[in-house]
């Protein structure tokens, strides 16, 4: 099967200035790539690069293995894509808006009416379907910016920072609505938040100045974020001492009377053997739960490496 | 294909705003005075007319200034109407609707061009049709209101050419309606200067717009005249694809 996007040593000079240095990464079908970096880390020199609104200095980018700088319009058939500020027409209703798109991206006339019905229904618009867009709130004016993404049904999604502005119900609906996208779509978004990464990405990618620092799928993601501690809390005061049997464990921390920090070996989570422990000494467990670095610290941590 | 999709968007959003509708009003209004003191014109030196053989007939009379002077009025126009064409959705970010849609560049300016040169055929069928209610009770050389109207439609697409082209280049509006309308009007003068020496610089002479306009305006159809103005708009609408192409590969 083709990959949906296949970037090879992309490099994009502005002037003299390097906005991405030598990017190379894939995607496929049902996979959700987050795309995370800290304003003017090339988020969005990027995404207008994947969607063939700027030439890339060097290197190739393939779109469902169409060349994006020599098979443009092949290459955009299968790409939909919301930029950083949604390319909204503000004298036109929702549904004139949606229309006029559908046509731009060849659907035919008959098959209108139903396209722009389905994606007005998907992004919870059929309510507003008649306003003009000057007249809707900033959310709803982003959910439109969606729905002109996803009214031809692409293969790829490119959502460049689609939660700005929103509110947390908002946000929250539109990670239901990516993830609903992930299953059947490629989707790319890039944000600077981490946990719209967590909540919808099956896939992370961290790009600073220009350069990918980190490419991870979840799985691995959640090993490098594991930190090999553990957090013991209790109803009564606990005797540390109580543990120091197992020996799998290498430090006991005390954090107050009725909480301790256990760090242990890798590949061997002691959590059975202290429950076990514990139960027969008649504790009361409230908690025992893998303590797990944030991705802020994952972040600021791979970025200071980087700067270094 | 595409092109018309985007032209009849085009038209459609112009009359969304109040820019066409008010356009179309303010001009009928100016074009009906300019008519009425042309008849006005008519009516004075007709009894002399009927003394002198081969006499200019009413059309002669009425129907070339009419709309010489509606070439005019429309170079002052076009530029403010062509101007916000392509800078302006560049500058509100809503061009990367089209740039990300599977179109080309030529789809994009031809739609762009058809559409504002609809409204302006809708201008100019609205001044054909005051010399031809003069046909209700005088006669009317048809045949040289159909040479007039086209040497407008064809000078008025010449000018919706130039603009866009300016459009597309300028980084805002009003530089774009600055620079198409020093253009047109440095056409439009280009024969002054040959006018004052005998011998003009046929080049110069060649290229003035308002030479070709007014050999189509007498009623003769010369295809050097009509050439002249497909070149010209073919010439800006492909500097202006060109142009679009470079800016994204080079922005």
């Amino acid at each position: 099967m083709t990959k949906l996007i296949e970037a090879e040593h992309v490099f994009r000079y502005y002037g003299t200035y390097c906005a991405v240095y030598d990017l190379s990464f894939s995607l496929a079908k049902g996979q959700v790539l987050g795309f995370l970096g800290v304003n003017g880390a090339g988020k969005t020199t990027t995404m207008q690069l994947l969607c063939g609104l700027l030439a890339p200095s060097s290197g190739q980018i393939l779109i469902n293995g169409y060349n994006i700088l020599s098979q443009p319009i092949l290459a955009k058939q299968s790409l939909g894509y919301l930029p950083d500020t949604p390319p909204l027409y503000r004298d036109l209703t929702v549904s004139e808006f949606l229309r006029y798109c559908a046509q731009l991206h060849d659907i035919p006339a008959k098959q209108c009416h139903a396209a722009v019905r389905s994606v007005l229904e998907r992004c919870g618009l059929s309510a507003v379907n008649h306003k003009l867009i000057a007249q809707l709130s900033k959310g709803f004016q982003q959910r439109v910016g969606i729905a002109q993404a996803i009214i031809h049904n692409p293969a790829l999604i490119i959502l460049d920072e689609p939660s700005v502005g929103l509110d947390p119900i908002q946000i929250q609906e539109i990670h239901t609505l990516i993830k609903e996208l992930g299953q059947d779509h490629g989707v790319i978004l890039s944000t600077h938040r981490l946990s719209e990464v967590h909540a919808s990405c099956t896939d992370v990618q961290i790009i600073h100045d220009g350069k990918l620092i980190l490419q991870h799928n979840s799985a691995q993601l959640a090993t490098i974020m594991n930190t090999e501690k553990l957090c013991l809390r209790t109803r009564l005061a606990i005797d540390p001492a109580l543990l120091t049997t197992i020996t799998d464990i290498n430090d006991i921390t005390v954090i107050n009377a009725q909480q301790l920090e256990i760090k242990y070996h890798s590949n061997a989570n002691p959590t059975p053997k202290i429950t076990e422990q514990l139960i027969a000494a008649g504790v009361d467990i409230l908690e025992l739960s893998p303590i797990k670095k944030s991705m802020e610290e994952l972040f600021i941590e791979l970025i200071k490496e980087n700067s270094q | 294909m595409k092109a018309l999709i985007i032209a009849q968007h085009e038209f459609k959003t112009l009359f969304l705003s109040p820019l066409a509708w008010s356009l179309l009003g303010v001009l009928q209004f100016i074009f009906a005075y300019l008519f009425l003191t042309q008849i006005e014109n008519f009516m004075r030196v007709q009894p002399q007319l009927a003394f002198i053989e081969h006499a200019p007939s009413l059309t002669d009379i009425i129907v070339p200034p009419l709309f010489g002077n509606a070439g005019i009025i429309l170079l002052l126009l076009c530029p403010i109407l062509t101007m916000s064409v392509i800078c302006q959705e560049r500058r509100t970010k809503t061009f990367a609707l089209l740039l990300s849609a599977p179109l080309s560049s030529t789809d994009i300016i031809v739609g762009k061009y058809l559409g504002i040169s609809f409204l302006l055929m809708v201008i100019t069928s609205g001044i054909s049709l005051m010399p031809l209610s003069l046909a209700l009770s005088g006669t009317i050389d048809l045949g040289k209101l159909v040479c007039n109207d086209l040497a407008l439609s064809l000078l008025v697409g010449a000018f919706a050419a130039v603009g866009v082209f300016c459009s597309t280049l300028a980084p805002h509006p009003v530089l774009a309606a600055i620079l198409s309308f020093s253009f047109l009007l440095l056409l439009w003068i280009m024969d002054w200067s040959t006018a004052l020496k005998d011998q003009g610089n046929e080049v110069i002479k060649y290229l003035s717009l308002v030479r070709h306009f007014q050999n189509l305006q007498t009623g003769l159809i010369h295809s050097a005249d009509l050439g002249y103005f497909l070149l010209f708009i073919a010439s800006f609408l492909w500097l202006s694809i060109r142009c679009l192409d470079y800016q994204r590969l080079q922005k």
